[in-house]
């Protein structure tokens, strides 16, 4: 694919599952293909915890392409000489749409903490805001891994009557105590980085350690016990023998290390607070069971979990599947056979496009009319 | 050329009917169904492969296990509970039996006979578990779990209070109606509770 610029969408406001409201917002988006003249050709795309809107195709002088660009694009899984795809950053990222980040016009400093909380459905509803303002009544189906299943879901759950179809892929309709727990020590250790300065540092030193830290744990739940013995078991880094001390003996070491450094160059440690709270906020359930919270959808749906995603397991895939085909909706599921863990959604590009090119196809020619 | 089986499973079933196939392999049969019948068909199959091939074909297919994944249906969802070649690598015949009778109005069975004239000549005179062009299989790599004869399943039904409301015996892509036990490598069933 070519060269593609982000855009910029402002909502007045948004009201917030706490109850407050933010606004007005701005929206980092980015579009990939044609709308056709009947605008049924749409499909929102998610990204996960700290993505964003760049997708598809290469910004004017990048060497590295969107991070889905595997799967958007001529004759790919989403196809771009056949559908519209739509991605947004989410609200209270830090790539573009308004997060704790930005500044906020009623003081002309960074949010930090005063940030309201949101949550999975707040992103939903600023999602939604977008599709009206692009004129599109009828998403053909919006699609996403992780955090961008849980929107696919909550789509399906908020709005049943905007969408055709679900993909829903290495996710769930609820944080469980393990993926909480997770996001706890990430955030611990984010927030016990004296530099986070209760998440006023902007212009200051950054909570660089603290933010690091916390994404050295999130890298060990996306990978899987067979990719980490696969790319480094026990090999030394550029040694021949064990230190016997407390420098870096093992090359896993200085991977996590690295991961962790390069994520403090791209990512904003508040919203790495604000992002794992919504997640952990996700529970579509709230008190009821499981099977009642897919009554009332009507979109069709396609579920893909991992066999070594241990973070987001298939179990809890299937735990929606069952709810769905309870509820007697049109659901599609397959658990790919995989290594890469959590990350494989970001990875195993051909079971996927197998998949999701054949879904896509037929939701079109079944409930939207397309040839 | 459409399979026998396929055919007559397609001729039994009424215009717009809800179908559920049980272990419904590459999707042909739900495809047919869909695309003759105009029927609303979804299939379990426990092959990541077989789904794919599913998807392909445009067929609605979730990944899950027979032997368990039933219980989520309630009574009498589908007009059409569909078990073709895929009872006999059912572990728990009965409990899938009862639930395919509880959520399917009518339940189709088709089963190979194991006990048909080339496998008991095999086992007679040659000493051997028989393999022939209906039963593929060696004894080391068939994904069977139990082996029964067409008489042994219509016994079963008796027992189990299952009524059979029709039968078809086939013998490699025709119908048997002489002495079926032998002569045919395969029969269909259309049950339902008495």
């Amino acid at each position: 694919m070519t060269i593609v610029e982000t855009q910029h969408f402002s909502l007045d406001q948004a009201h917030l599952k706490s109850g407050e409201k933010l606004g007005p917002l701005s929206v980092a988006y980015e579009t990939y293909g044609q709308l056709n003249a009947a605008r049924s050709n749409a499909i929102l795309v998610f990204h996960a915890f700290t993505g964003d809107a760049h997708a598809a195709g290469y910004h004017q002088g990048d060497a590295k392409p969107g991070w889905w660009d595997a799967m958007i694009g001529p004759g790919k899984a989403f196809d771009t000489d056949k559908y519209f795809i739509i991605c947004s950053n989410v609200l209270g990222s830090c790539k573009g749409t308004t997060g704790p980040d930005s500044i906020d016009p009623r003081t002309n400093k960074p949010f930090g903490l005063t940030f309201p909380v949101i949550t999975i459905e707040d992103m939903v509803d600023v999602q939604k805001a977008l599709v009206d303002h692009l004129g599109i009544t009828k998403l053909l189906s919006c699609a996403g891994g992780s955090m961008g299943g849980m929107q696919a879901v909550t789509w399906a759950v908020k709005y049943p009557q905007y969408i055709h179809s679900a993909i829903v892929i290495a996710a769930c309709h609820r944080h469980t105590a393990q993926q909480i727990a997770f996001h706890e020590v990430g955030r611990q250790a984010v927030m016990s980085d004296v530099a986070w300065n209760n998440g006023d540092y902007y212009g200051k030193a950054l909570p660089a350690r603290g933010l690091a830290v916390a994404r050295m744990i999130g890298h060990i739940t996306y990978m899987s016990w067979v990719s980490m013995e696969q790319k480094f078991g026990r090999k030394l880094l550029d040694k021949q023998k064990l230190g016997y001390d407390f420098s870096k003996d093992f090359e896993v070491q200085s991977y996590l290390e690295y991961r962790g450094q390069s994520f403090v160059e791209r990512f904003d440690a508040n919203s790495y607070l604000y992002l794992t709270k919504a997640m952990d906020y996700f529970n579509l359930a709230e008190g009821r069971k499981v099977s009642e919270i897919f009554k009332g959808v009507t979109s069709d749906f396609l579920v893909i979990s991992f066999t070594s995603d241990w973070l987001y397991p298939s179990s809890q895939s299937q735990e929606m599947v069952r709810a769905l085909q309870a509820e007697d909706a049109d659901v599609s599921y397959v658990e790919i056979e995989s290594d890469y863990g959590h990350d494989a959604f970001l990875v195993e590009f051909d079971d996927q496009t197998r998949a999701i090119s054949h879904y896509i196809a037929k939701v079109g020619r079944e409930r939207a009319g397309l040839a | 050329m459409i399979r026998l089986d396929y055919e007559i499973i397609a001729d039994i079933i009424e215009p717009g009917s809800r179908v559920l196939d049980l272990g419904c392999g590459d999707g042909e049969l739900l495809s047919m169904l869909k695309m003759k019948k105009n029927c609303r068909g979804t299939g379990i199959e426990i092959s990541p492969e077989q789904i794919f091939r599913c998807m392909e074909r445009g067929v609605s297919v979730a990944q899950g296990n027979i032997d368990s994944d039933l219980d989520v249906y309630e009574n009498k969802r589908f007009d059409y509970v569909i078990l073709n070649e895929s009872l006999q690598q059912v572990l728990n015949i009965e409990k899938v039996l009862n639930d395919s009778l509880r959520v399917g109005k009518k339940v189709i069975v088709g089963i190979p006979n194991f006990c048909n004239l080339r496998a008991r000549l095999q086992i007679s005179f040659m000493g051997q578990v028989p393999v022939t062009k209906s039963l593929p299989y060696k004894w080391y790599n068939t994904p069977n779990l139990r082996f029964l004869s067409l008489k042994d399943f219509r016994d079963f039904c008796t027992e189990k209070k299952i009524h059979i409301e029709k039968s078809w015996y086939l013998c490699e892509g025709r119908k048997v109606v002489l002495l079926t036990g032998l002569f045919a490598d395969s029969g269909i069933f259309v049950l339902r509770r008495e």
